[in-house]
């Protein structure tokens, strides 16, 4: 790794922690790497937006020719058209005109809402009503593992729950006898699809975490004390610096807040907030 | 003040410490969990695996750095076997911030397939992937549901040029690709909304092969796609990329990871029962009182 990759690696390593920081409190460094994150990612769309779309399909199509001459000389001058509507939009920043910026967004409102209408339906609603629609498969009920999807069971329960749940969103018949168990069962069918959520959720979170330890060790801890010359041909002994340095600011910023935080024991009256 | 009380009062940091230090336990710990695939990862597999040399299979790149966690390890286990078995990869970045996911991914990518390997019993010499032979990168544009609906006529349509400023025309696997029926597969890497507008827009109305790759976060809503035939397969968060890379026989990140999932889930279980416990037992002696 080049040291000047390692400095950058170094930085990244610093607003991972600066990140975690926010776990114990807010934090200047917290913000800092905060604003740096919304400020970089800004940036880099509008770069993005601009190489990537604006330049490839609509300026050059319209620069066939000299750039001065733009849509005049150009083979494609309808292209001219999404141009000015383009333009019309930024007529929101004036009192005045912003009334111009509502003919490009009608427009693209009504395209999208023209071509999601129609695929929404047929791709959301009904294929899916089709799908809880299709016989049970009683010929492999209980599928080649637990509640394979496909199998009998699977299929007859998700038919079952589906109903139930419907059931349960019933309000114009109260929820007694019959009618409230199956109601009761849809209840504990949407306990069910949450809990699921949830238990997904916990492992996208953990794995977040789990990232930034791998991180932190290969790509930053690993590198700066890979002194061998295998993996690391470029080695440098500033990378060991660099790599104390960071923890110093972090060491700094909590020893700093200890002492705040015996301070505020000796001040009862003047409790701090614990929540982060 | 009892123990109950104490509990529901616990500043949630004492928790936050706990999970950091278990999970840098299991980090550091030299244990391994054993993979189970599930069937929804092992269709996807078994698809890519079926494929013929030469035949493409497009990876739509649509999640931002903040995914990556959950969401590079599907990128580079099944690129890796999909480039190991020759076949082309086209790739396309929908998110504001995917472009620069799909060009990380490919230099890594790069360099890993140099080396020969062994997956599966089957050696593979190292090779050199070409871009433009191999793989095409036709990069980002806004607003997902506009772009795939068009892709569906012709790439050339919104992409007149790869992510590097190429014409399409002049890449040597793009020239006689144009849209949707001139690939075998396509998957879904996404951390967002755009997994629906690939779902309607793109398979609902051109009818191709469907595959996803998802944050955990939003797995369990696509399996009702998986039961109506719409999905092909489904691989959820790092779960997911594991089972991919026990399939592909490539441990990465995500099988590694997934050491530290099973001590972090349980703690985290444990914690839910004491908090129950202590609300449900706090809850009963205010009534009492």
């Amino acid at each position: 790794m080049e040291f000047t990759t390692f400095l950058w690696t170094t930085f990244a390593a610093f607003l991972t922690l600066a990140v975690f920081s926010f776990l114990y409190k807010d934090n200047p460094m917290y913000k800092f790497a905060e604003h740096l994150f919304v400020g970089v990612s800004a940036g880099y769309f509008v770069i993005i937006l601009w190489h990537g779309a604006l330049v490839p399909n609509l300026f050059k199509k319209l620069a066939d020719g000299d750039w001065y001459l733009l849509w005049l000389n150009a083979s494609e001058w309808w292209y001219f058209v999404p141009f000015i509507l383009g333009v019309m939009m930024f007529a929101r920043f004036f009192k005045k005109s912003s009334w111009i910026s509502r003919w490009p967004l009608a427009m693209y409102i009504g395209i999208s809402t023209g071509l999601a209408i129609p695929l929404e339906m047929a791709n959301r609603v009904n294929r899916q009503l089709w799908a809880m629609m299709e016989p049970i498969n009683w010929s492999s009920f209980w599928g080649e593992r637990y509640l394979d999807i496909g199998s009998g069971y699977s299929e007859l329960l998700i038919f079952v729950g589906t109903i139930a749940a419907l059931v349960y969103f019933f309000f114009s018949k109260a929820h007694t006898g019959a009618f409230g168990a199956v109601a009761k069962f849809g209840i504990w069918t949407l306990m069910l699809g949450f809990g699921a959520s949830f238990g997904f959720t916990v492992m996208a979170r953990i794995s977040l975490f789990i990232n930034r330890i791998q991180f932190l060790d290969i790509n930053w801890g690993q590198a700066a004390f890979d002194a061998s010359g295998t993996a690391n041909e470029n080695y440098h002994a500033g990378f060991q610096a660099l790599f104390w340095a960071v923890w110093l600011i972090f060491l700094v910023y909590a020893v700093f807040e200890f002492k705040k935080y015996l301070n505020s024991k000796d001040k009862p009256s003047q409790p701090e907030s614990t929540q982060a | 003040m009892n123990f109950f009380s104490k509990l529901m009062q616990l500043d949630r940091r004492w928790v936050y410490l706990l999970l950091v230090i278990v999970c840098l336990s299991a980090y550091y710990a030299d244990f391994t969990v054993p993979t189970i695939v599930e069937n929804e990862t092992k269709a996807i597999y078994d698809f890519i695996e079926a494929l013929e040399p030469g035949e493409i299979i497009f990876v739509a790149v649509d999640y931002d750095p903040s995914s990556q966690a959950e969401l590079h390890p599907m990128t580079y286990a099944l690129v890796e076997h999909a480039f190991r078995k020759d076949l082309k990869v086209i790739f396309t970045a929908l998110s504001q911030n995917g472009p620069g996911m799909v060009d990380q991914a490919l230099r890594d990518l790069t360099d890993s397939l140099k080396l020969p390997k062994t997956y599966n019993g089957i050696f593979y010499e190292g090779k050199e992937i070409v871009n433009g032979v191999d793989y095409t990168f036709l990069g980002y544009k806004p607003y997902y549901a506009i772009v795939i609906t068009a892709m569906g006529q012709d790439y050339r349509i919104l992409f007149p040029s790869d992510y590097y400023g190429t014409p399409l025309d002049s890449i040597p696997m793009m020239k006689r690709v144009h849209n949707y029926d001139d690939i075998s597969l396509l998957v879904d890497i996404s951390s967002g909304s755009i997994t629906d507008a690939w779902i309607s827009y793109g398979q609902g109305k051109f009818d191709f092969p469907l595959a996803l790759g998802l944050t955990g976060v939003m797995t369990a809503q696509y399996y009702p796609f998986l039961q109506s035939k719409q999905i092909m397969g489904l691989m959820g968060g790092l779960l997911g990329a594991a089972q991919y890379e026990h399939l592909a026989d490539n441990p990465g990140l995500a099988k590694d990871g997934m050491r530290v999932q099973l001590p972090a889930h349980l703690l985290i279980i444990l914690f839910i029962i004491i908090g129950n416990v202590g609300y449900l037992v706090t809850r009963y002696r205010e009534r009492k009182i």
